[in-house]
């Protein structure tokens, strides 16, 4: 038990310092990797709940494919630093900023006076890839070939948006 | 002991951070990557909330999310680049030609 | 049989109204138009004679179309009685002699086709009215009559003076129409039915002495626009606009004729309510004295002739209002002939004297147009109730009823047939007798044939056609009574003795006859007196001349005020308030979307801040 609420608190921490640092640096690579490392903290998190083959997926997918498309557009696009970055114009700092913490009271308010019955479950360890896999192609078949279709989509509507006319 | 609450507040933390990425940022692309923060903490609330209902639907979702995300970010960024080919500038301020 | 009569002037109308754009020939409009009258007329005649066979309880004929308003009981059911017969040779006979006699009058007109068209969709409503069963379709024909009145007064309608004669005739109509809408509603309400027959066969009570006073009234008010008597009379010298046999078929023998059949149709209701019969009486005969005395000092010769005419309709309404059913209706039919005749001649004159039609210009035509001359001889002698044309007949029968009534009304009934005298007299010796300056033209023409034949006939009835209603001290059958009497059930009292009546008739005459002479010799030639006359009582000769000024009054109590209020509830309420209106909603809808426009600012983040304000108004609501 007490492991688990030790690796909770890391990864929460380091998800959360990790997403301050991308939305409040200069650089766009560190940026970028500092997203990198927080999904990795999010991975971590899914290992606690219970779910290690999401995790490795996040880490595959998520950390390991878009993250990299990322970075490589950032290089190729070859974006400096970006000092005045909260010069906005239009509407003022302090109110985007006000919004932002707003939609977190918003957020936070019914979580914290929910009283949640629910406990962790009795065994670790119980979900396996072969339920997930059961789930996957019995009830939820049809969004599953939907999205394999959407994959399609976006691979093919990608190459034409960005190749050279 | 780490209840739901725990990991819920933990994602609208999150959250909000993406929100507050989106809103404050310039440039283009740490917009795009503030967007993608807020889909994962949204991921984490599903599947806390799949573990702590004791089913699993919620992890299939996630699966689709991912799935979804990586479609998107793709696009995205073929957009951003076909864009950066028109005028090099990825500042969102001046990203305005379709006004009212 | 009945349908014969009514549609096929209708199926006249339709093929004429549908064809008379393509300008054809005139021969088979002036085929289909006299033809589908004549078919009318003989089928009418056919059943005229059954009639004339059969004992008077089988005089009778009646077909239900279809069910049409079941709710009100209204079929489309037509009935022919002994009343309605007799009123359907009339309109179609003389209808077919005055079809004839337009196929020469408005061969040269352009509008030949539609004119015929307008004269069948008239025969059509005419026989529609005649022939009801139920008072709604006589109100449709009543209508459709007041229709054709208007298109064929307004029928050269580029003219605007004409047009506006025929609007003012409808307009005038159309009080009269609402008075009868009124009646309708009234009689309904009361009695449930609107069929004619199911009323006639009510059993009156006294408590329904009030309501039938007053649906009466409300009829006759309808009876006084249609008819015009006082006060809604004003529209028939105006309609004198129209065509010369429009004139004559519309504003003589038919149309105008409906009020009085009306009243006969519905005599039982008009028995119950002895109120409503002074008034009719009293109504009639002051618009036989008031209108006799405007043809005084007219001088076109139409509009002498309409005056005429609603004059002559008071003695008709004067009748029913005594109560002599009968005697109304036979003066109806001699009216019919002779005031048709005078039309159609006059017709003959204006179209000779190429479209003259001021009698102060005419003069000396006795010996130019002789068949004319002796043809409106006969018609004026004829009116003027001379021995033995159809005229005398029939209005002594009036005046003696009206004697019974009353000696009063005797008096001021004879007296407008002197006025009478005095007019027509007057207008046949200025337009036919006094020297002219027309006397050194050349050869003016006569009526072409067709047109020479329908003057003839008309002529004809004219003369004999009195000897349908003979008094009994003739010791002669009074035929109309016999055939006409059984319908009405009840006839008038007729107590004095042959003595008084043969005094009566015989100082009528003599009195006519001294005016006629008199009246003749001082038109005959330009004398002095005459002058001299309208010198001293100018005033009085101008009141009379400008018809009283009715039409100004008319005009400046109402026709003013109204034309006001329309103009400004045009310039004030619709152009400034209701557009106003609209237009400042739609420019401040414009505004507002410029407004508007300037959210889109094409920034992105823009549009996300205010997504996000969405967003937490979601949130908030999971508060709750």
């Amino acid at each position: 038990m007490a492991l688990e609420v030790i690796l909770f608190w890391i990864c929460s921490v380091t998800s959360v310092v990790a997403a301050l640092f991308v939305i409040l640096h200069r650089n766009p690579i560190l940026s970028a990797l500092a997203l990198l490392a927080s999904l990795f903290a999010v991975a971590g998190l899914f290992i606690t709940l219970q779910a290690p083959f999401l995790a490795a997926i996040q880490i595959l997918i998520y950390a390991g494919a878009v993250m990299v498309l990322f970075i490589f557009v950032i290089m190729l696009l070859n974006l400096q630093k970006d000092p005045e970055r909260f010069a906005p114009q239009g509407v003022p700092v302090t109110l985007r900023f006000a919004l932002g913490l707003w939609v977190f009271i918003g957020l936070s308010i019914p979580i914290l006076w929910t009283a949640f019955t629910w406990a962790m479950p009795p065994t670790p360890g119980a979900y396996s890839v072969s339920h997930l896999a059961e789930l996957l192609f019995d009830q939820y078949l049809l969004p599953f070939e939907l999205t394999s279709f959407l994959l399609l989509v976006a691979m093919v509507g990608g190459v034409v948006l960005a190749k050279k006319s | 002991m780490i209840g739901l609450t725990h990991y819920l507040m933990l994602s609208s933390i999150l959250f909000s951070l993406g929100v507050l990425g989106v809103l404050l940022r310039r440039n283009l692309l740490i917009i795009f990557m503030s967007i993608e923060l807020m889909l994962n903490s949204v991921n984490l609330a599903w599947v806390s909330i799949a573990n702590f209902s004791n089913r699993l639907d919620g992890q299939i979702f996630v699966f689709f999310v991912i799935t979804v995300a990586a479609a998107e970010a793709a696009v995205g960024l073929a957009l951003i680049i076909s864009i950066f080919r028109l005028k090099p500038t990825t500042h969102i301020d001046e990203l305005n030609q379709l006004k009212g | 049989m009945l349908e014969t009569i009514l549609f096929a002037p209708l199926l006249g109308f339709l093929i004429n109204g549908l064809i008379q754009r393509y300008r054809l020939t005139k021969l088979p409009i002036a085929i289909i138009g006299c033809g589908s009258v004549l078919i009318s007329f003989v089928s009418a005649f056919y059943i005229f004679l059954q009639f004339l066979e059969d004992p008077p309880s089988w005089r009778l004929l009646t077909t239900t179309l279809f069910e049409w308003i079941p709710t009100l009981g209204v079929d489309v059911s037509l009935k022919m009685d002994a009343l309605s017969i007799l009123l359907t040779l009339v309109v179609t006979g003389v209808g077919f002699l005055i079809h004839l006699y337009s196929v020469h009058y408005m061969e040269k007109d352009s509008g030949f086709g539609r004119y015929f068209a307008y004269l069948n969709l008239f025969t059509f409503s005419m026989l529609l009215l005649v022939l009801a069963n139920n008072l709604l379709l006589l109100f449709i024909g009543w209508e459709g009559v007041g229709l054709c009145s208007y298109l064929l007064i307004g029928f050269w309608y580029e003219d605007p003076l004409k047009a506006q004669a025929g609007k003012k005739a409808f307009l005038v109509n159309r009080i009269g129409d609402f008075a009868f809408l009124l009646g309708l509603f009234l009689t309904f309400q009361t009695f449930g039915t609107l069929n004619i027959e199911s009323l006639s066969q009510w059993t009156f009570g006294p408590d329904h002495a009030n309501v039938i006073t007053w649906i009466t009234l409300l009829f006759f008010i309808g009876a006084c626009g249609k008819s015009a008597q006082i006060p809604l009379y004003v529209w028939l010298p105006d309609a004198m606009a129209g065509p010369t046999p429009v004139s004559a078929l519309i504003h003589a023998a038919t149309m105008v004729t409906a009020g009085v059949y009306m009243i006969a149709r519905l005599h039982f209701l008009y028995l119950q309510s002895p109120l409503t019969l002074s008034i009719v009486a009293g109504i009639g005969l002051l618009t036989a004295l008031f209108s006799a005395s405007m043809a005084f000092f007219q001088n076109d010769i139409k509009k002498v002739l309409a005056y005429s005419t609603i004059s002559q309709l008071g003695f008709m309404f004067l009748a029913m209002g005594v109560g002599a059913f009968v005697s109304g209706i036979f003066h109806l039919i001699t009216h019919a002939f002779f005031k048709a005749l005078l039309f159609l001649a006059a017709g003959s004159v204006i179209h000779a004297l190429h479209e003259e039609q001021n009698i102060q210009n005419m003069g000396g035509l006795h010996q130019r147009l002789p068949l004319t001359h002796v043809v409106f001889l006969f018609g004026t002698l004829a009116i003027l109730g001379f021995p033995p044309f159809s005229g005398f007949f029939s209005k002594d029968e009036i005046l003696w009823y009206a004697f019974q009534h009353h000696f009063m009304v005797w008096f001021l009934g004879w007296l407008a047939s002197l006025m009478t005298t005095y007019y027509m007299v007057r207008l046949f010796t200025l337009v036919f007798y006094r020297k002219s300056s027309h006397e050194g033209e050349q050869h003016l023409h006569e009526a072409p044939p067709l047109m020479a034949l329908s003057l003839i006939v008309l002529a004809l009835l004219s003369a004999i056609g009195g000897w349908i209603g003979v008094p009994h001290i003739f010791h002669i059958d009074h035929f109309l009574n016999h055939f006409l009497g059984p319908v009405f059930q009840t006839l008038p009292e007729s107590h004095g003795t042959p003595a008084t009546e043969w005094g009566l008739m015989a100082w009528t005459t003599l009195t006519s006859l001294g005016v006629a002479i008199w009246t003749f010799l001082s038109f005959h030639t330009d004398k002095a007196w005459l002058t001299h006359f309208k010198l001293k009582f100018s005033k009085l000769h101008r009141l009379i001349e400008q018809k009283y000024y009715v039409d100004e009054f008319y005009h400046f109590m109402l026709v003013a005020p109204i034309r006001n209020l329309c103009i400004f509830a045009w310039k004030k309420i619709d152009t400034l308030f209701i557009d106003g209106f609209f237009n400042g909603l739609a420019s401040w809808a414009t505004a507002l979307g410029l407004k508007l426009s300037l959210l889109q600012n094409g920034n992105t983040q823009t549009y996300a801040i205010i997504f996000m304000i969405g967003v937490i108004g979601i949130l908030m609501s999971l508060w709750i």
